[in-house]
Parts: structure tokens; sequence; C-alpha cells
């Protein structure tokens, strides 16, 4: 992670407003090859909606986008899929009525010499990932409806593995997982990690990324609080950046952080 | 109680992968049928009254496939019946009025050309109206039910209020009659190539599923699938074919053709009418459109997860405006083929159209939810609400008891869907 390097995402001074709210105000992140980075803030913070605008989902009112260095304009998910960016939704976005094969290749379906859709070359390939991915995956045919959260989730990341992914986001990744599928979770970033791909995590629970994590980045009211490798912060002190804004020594500030003189130092419990 | 009873049956739908509610709705439409003719002395279950039925379903069968779509992106279309009335207006003017004065009556070109306009009218609608739905937010129930008044209005400025009419005597083909039918060598054809591509597709289907390694029906249940539809294929072509032609028209025809006319006068079976091979075309085109292409795709995960199917990069409204446009195409269709029957075209045409099509859709096991539906059971459904209702005018039921028995009937079919659904929780 030395400066010197091209990170693979760049975002500057990015802001969002809904009518009048400042979802995201002037937020800058930046992402580089092999690393995980975590996202971090209360629910409302403004992580998800930052991350929707890297992703295409929402439109951004300021800033730009720098992907390997070159500016670049995400207008649709479309837009960001071309550029490598895969998104994992907390809400798992699974179009409910269709089976797994369909959700893995939707918008991009494998079509016959005559343009229509290539079902069982679809299911192969589907079989083959999830092989890998979950091996006691086996309702092919289902609509993922009636999976269970966990293959759901499966469904999910092999959706945004499979099509090679130079830069992952995910969204909640484990908020709908048991613990076992939660740690299959955790070795599948690690993994993905040497192989080079760029991970965003986002979570409003610091165990949930802290570990796996090389930076944090904690927002609030869609500020950023302040931003730190894992190894220069104790789980204690990013807690009172989500809670309270507290930027501590360790962290280098962001605009959200709230100065010293203005914290509260009476009935603040102890971290 | 009857457990014992079902479980071979459900072996079978189990085996054969075929979707037990259009197993339960073919069995819904014979028993109406049987009833109808238990009631009516056998005056139901005769060929005349079965080629009526399938001429007469073919209109709205044909609109109900696009509906299928249109409520599967969880929309509705309440124009349909405007539109058609608007559309066959054009069509008749078009053929009636405007290509005469250019061309001369009888042109060989004039119906094709006047299905065509009428085709582009259709599909500007649709392209309007799913404009105003996808890209403008307006919701579809207000936007079609805007259209619903605009266009019956507009069927009635096109001329003033005036019917229009005759049409085209090629053109009054795709209506059905002795002349809009294929005759018996035709439909014998046609029901035996319907035989091969069913008995083709078995196999290929077989052969794919073997190739990829995927679990494979046993073999006495493609027999049943193949033997069943090409058995009911070969009954439906063997019964239009016992429909002869009126003696008049058959003797007209003999002395046209100098036949010599045998004793006991000239017999010549109907045949399939054209407006139900349309149907039947559109059936099969439509099912091609909403299973095998990516359009179709796309079209069934917007119903399933609108947010889904854009998070994943499919154009969403692009797709939507798409469907109402196929709405409008299909509803001139109907609209050409409703015209050539009636040899007129009228600005009532198609009123109360949209409700039928709705209700053959729904009926046919379209989730007014979103996201689930079938071409093939909307079509059947056209015929079930086409049964019911001559069926009642046969026995003889007035107009106001029809509308209460086919109204209610909606209401029983929805509710029944939804135990159905909640049994199978799918």
């Amino acid at each position: 992670m030395t400066s010197a390097e091209t990170p693979l995402v760049e975002m500057r001074h990015i802001s969002l407003s809904f009518g009048g709210i400042r979802a995201v105000d002037d937020v800058s992140l930046d992402l580089h090859p092999g690393e995980v980075v975590g996202l971090l803030g209360h629910n409302g913070a403004g992580k998800s909606t930052l991350i929707k605008i890297l992703s295409g989902a929402y439109a951004k009112d300021e800033g730009e986008i720098l992907i390997n260095g070159k500016p670049v304009s995400i207008d649709n998910p479309r837009d960001a899929k071309a550029l490598g960016i895969e998104t994992i939704y907390q809400t798992l976005a699974l179009a409910d009525n269709v089976d797994a094969a369909a959700n893995l290749f939707l918008g991009r379906e494998i079509t016959t010499r005559w343009g229509t859709l290539d079902d069982g070359a679809m299911e192969a390939a589907c079989r083959q990932v999830m092989g890998r991915l979950n091996p006691n995956f086996k309702r092919f045919s289902d609509p993922v409806k009636s999976l269970s959260g966990g293959q759901r989730q499966s469904v999910a990341i092999a959706r945004a593995l499979y099509f090679n992914a130079r830069i992952l986001v995910m969204d909640e990744p484990t908020a709908a997982l048991g613990p076992q599928e939660t740690a299959q979770v955790a070795d599948l970033v690690k993994h993905l990690k040497t192989q080079g791909i760029g991970i965003f995590m986002i979570s409003h629970d610091i165990h949930d990324v802290f570990d796996l994590s090389d930076r944090v980045v904690v927002m609030k009211n869609g500020q950023v609080v302040g931003r730190a490798p894992v190894e220069r912060v104790t789980k204690d002190e990013v807690l009172g950046m989500i809670i309270l804004g507290k930027c501590p020594g360790g962290a280098e500030p962001g605009p959200g952080a709230i100065p010293a003189e203005e914290l509260p130092t009476e009935g603040v419990p102890d971290l | 109680m009857f457990k014992p009873l079902l479980a071979p049956l459900k072996k079978a739908a189990a085996a054969t992968e075929v979707d037990t509610r259009l197993v339960g709705m073919i069995a819904v439409l014979a028993l109406i049928w049987l009833g109808f003719n238990a009631v009516t002395g056998g005056a139901f279950l005769t060929p005349r009254n079965l080629w009526n039925l399938s001429v007469q379903s073919a209109s709205v069968a044909v609109m109900a496939t696009g509906m299928v779509l249109v409520i599967v992106t969880r929309n509705i279309d309440l124009s349909v019946g405007s539109v058609l009335g608007v559309t066959g207006m054009i069509i008749g003017v078009t053929q009636a009025e405007i290509l005469p004065q250019m061309w001369g009556y009888g042109h060989p070109f004039t119906w094709v050309t006047a299905l065509l306009v009428g085709i582009l009218a259709g599909a500007m609608i649709g392209a309007l109206q799913g404009y105003i739905i996808a890209y403008m937010k307006v919701p579809a129930f207000i936007v079609t039910l805007g259209g619903l008044l605009v266009w019956r209005g507009a069927a009635w400025w096109v001329t003033s209020g005036r019917t229009v009419a005759p049409m085209d005597a090629q053109f009054r083909m795709l209506g059905g009659g002795p002349t809009g039918s294929v005759g018996e060598l035709a439909t014998w054809l046609i029901a035996a190539a319907i035989c091969v591509v069913v008995v083709y597709g078995l196999v290929r289907n077989r052969r794919q599923r073997r190739r990829h390694g995927f679990p494979l029906r046993p073999l006495w249940a493609e027999w049943l699938v193949g033997l069943s539809v090409s058995g009911i294929t070969i009954g439906a072509a063997a019964v239009a074919n016992a429909y002869p032609w009126p003696t008049r028209v058959a003797e007209r025809y003999a002395e046209a053709q100098s036949i010599p006319v045998p004793d006991g006068g000239l017999v010549i079976g109907h045949g399939f009418a054209i407006p139900v091979l349309v149907a039947l075309a559109v059936g099969v085109i439509m099912t091609f459109v909403a299973t095998r292409t990516r359009f179709g795709r796309y079209v069934f995960s917007i119903g399933g997860n609108p947010e889904a199917a854009e998070l994943a990069g499919v154009n969403t409204r692009r797709v939507i405006m798409q469907v109402f446009i196929i709405m409008g195409v299909l509803a001139a269709i109907a609209a050409a083929i409703s015209t050539a029957r009636l040899n007129a075209a009228t600005n009532a045409q198609g009123t109360l159209d949209e409700l039928y099509v709705i209700a053959a859709a729904v009926i046919g096991g379209t989730s007014l939810a979103g996201g689930v539906g079938k071409v093939a059971g909307a079509m059947l459904g056209a015929v079930i609400m086409q049964s019911l209702q001559s069926g009642m005018v046969l026995v003889g039921i007035e107009t106001p008891l029809q509308n209460i028995v086919v109204g209610s009937v909606l209401v029983l079919a929805v509710w029944v869907d939804t135990l159905y659904r909640r049994g199978t929780s799918t």
C-alpha cells in the first residue's frame, strides 16, 4: 500500500443530496489492488449511499471517480460492471421468482448462435461455480425465493465473482448469515485478496469487518470521520469514531471529525 | 380421502414436469364443456359449436398473451379494448376508403397494407403509453385508464362515429368463415407438422439434458407428453374438419369451380380457421419470447424484483416500454381479426375487452403481484371465458345473469389460485 502505487479506485469529493439532506458530503476514498477497506458507520451514515454511487445505482451530484487513475463516468449499473465493479447488496438483490442460474447471469445471459437463451450452458456454468463456492448447493431449478439465507448469499456472491470482478463491493455481506456461513465469507475474502481484487466491506457492526480489513474508514452523517490502517487503532477507538465522531490519534481525521473541545466530557459511556 | 387416488397423478405430474395448474385448467375446461353438453342435450360438443368457440376466442386470446407480459412486470393495461377499437377503425378506413381511392377495389396488397398500418398504429400507441409509464413514471393503471377513454374517443373521431364497411375480400379471411378456413387437407398437414415438431422438441430437449449431464425424465413420461399433445392436436383437426360448409355456400362454390355435386350434397369441411391459426402462431411466438429470449428473462426478473433487475444491469425502463409496444401490436392483430369477422369497423368494437383479456390472463395463472405467468395459460383462460359465455348463450341464460356468472367465476378462479399458490408455496 505505498502511496506511489496508482489506486484501483479513487473517489474524490463525492457529494449527493436527497431533498436537501446531504446523504454523502464531500467524501474521498481510495482502494488499492489486494486491499480490503472496511467502511463503517451507523445506519444512515451514508456508507451504502456512497457505495451505490460507485456501483451506478445512484448518480452523484458532485465529485469524480477514477479507476486505475483514469476519470470515469458511471451513470448506471451497466457502466459499473463494464469497469469490473461488482456489488453484493445488503438486500442481496435477487429476482426471487427465477432460479439460481438465471440470477447468476441476469443482464449477461449466455446465448446460442441464434440469440436465444442457452439455459443448458448457463445451468452448467452455475453448477460449476456454485460447486466451488458452496458444494452443498443442489437446488438449481428452484426459484431463489425458496432458498435459505446462506444459499441466497452464495448465489449473490457467485454472481459477483463469476464475471472476473476487479473491484468488489460487499454491503453488509454477513448480515443474513449464521456463524458457519460468516466464516465461509471470511475465507472467501482472504482468497480474493490474494488474487489482487480490491474489496470494500461495508458494515455497521465493527466485529464483522475489523479482522478482515487492512484499513478502516468511518463515516457519520454523510462525512468521513477518519481513516486508519487497522494496526494503528483499537476496536474501541473505532467505536468511538462510529458513535461519537471522535477521531483518535492513530487515525487521519476527515471533515466529519468532531474537534476535541466540542466533545462531551461528562456522561460518556466507557467504551 | 383423495390422497390414495391422487398419488399416481402426482407421480405422473412430477415425472413429466408438466405444469400441474395447466393440467388443472384443462380439467376445468373439460368439466365446463361436459357440463354444458349435458345441460343442452348434446348441443355444446358439436363440431360446429367448438369451431365457432375457437374463432370467438381468437381475438381475446391474442391480446391475453401480451397481457401476461404486462402483468408479469407488475403493470396493467386497461386500454386494450379501446386500442383494439381505434386500430380496427384505422385498419377499416385504410382498406375501405383510403386504399381503394389510390389502387381501386380488390387490389392484392390492400389487406396486407391495411394490416401493417394497423400494427404500426398499435405499436405507436403502445410506445406512447409505455414511454409515459416507464420513463415519466406515471402508474400504468392511470396511463391506461386514461388510454381507455382517449383511444375510444379516437376510434369515434376517425370517422365521426360512422361504421366502416365492407372489408376487403382477402382481408375477411382473417376473420374465419368458410373462406377463412384452410380446408381439410391443409388442416391434416398442419396437425401432422405440429406432431412432428412436438416429438422433435422432446427428443432434442432430452439430448441436450444428457449432454450437460442433467437428470432426465423417465422415458414413459416423455411418451405420455408426446402422445397427449399429438392426440389433442389430431382430435382438434378431426373436429375442425367435421364441421362442413353450409350447403348453399358449398353449392355456390361447386358451381363456380364447376365441380359436380354428388347425391346428398357436397360436403366440404372447414378445417382450422385462419384466426385460430393466427392466435396459435402468436401464442407460439410469445411463448418463445417469454421463455427463450433475454427480453423474456428480463420481463420475469423485473416482475420478481424490479430493483434487483436494475442493479443487475437490466435496462428496466426500456424493457417495460417494449412490453407495452408488444401489447399495442397484439391489440392491432386482435383488431384485424375482429374487424374481419364482423366485416366492418365500428367505434364500439372491443368495448369491455380489456376486462376479458385481464380475466383470461389471471385465470390462466398470471399473478397480479408480478413475476409469474404463462402465455399458454392465458390462452387457455381465454378459451375458458369464451366457453362459459357461449355455453350460457346456448342454455339460454339472460345477458345480465351471464355477466354475473362470468364476474363470479373470475373472483372464484383467483381465490382458487391463491389456495393453490399457498399449497405449493411457489
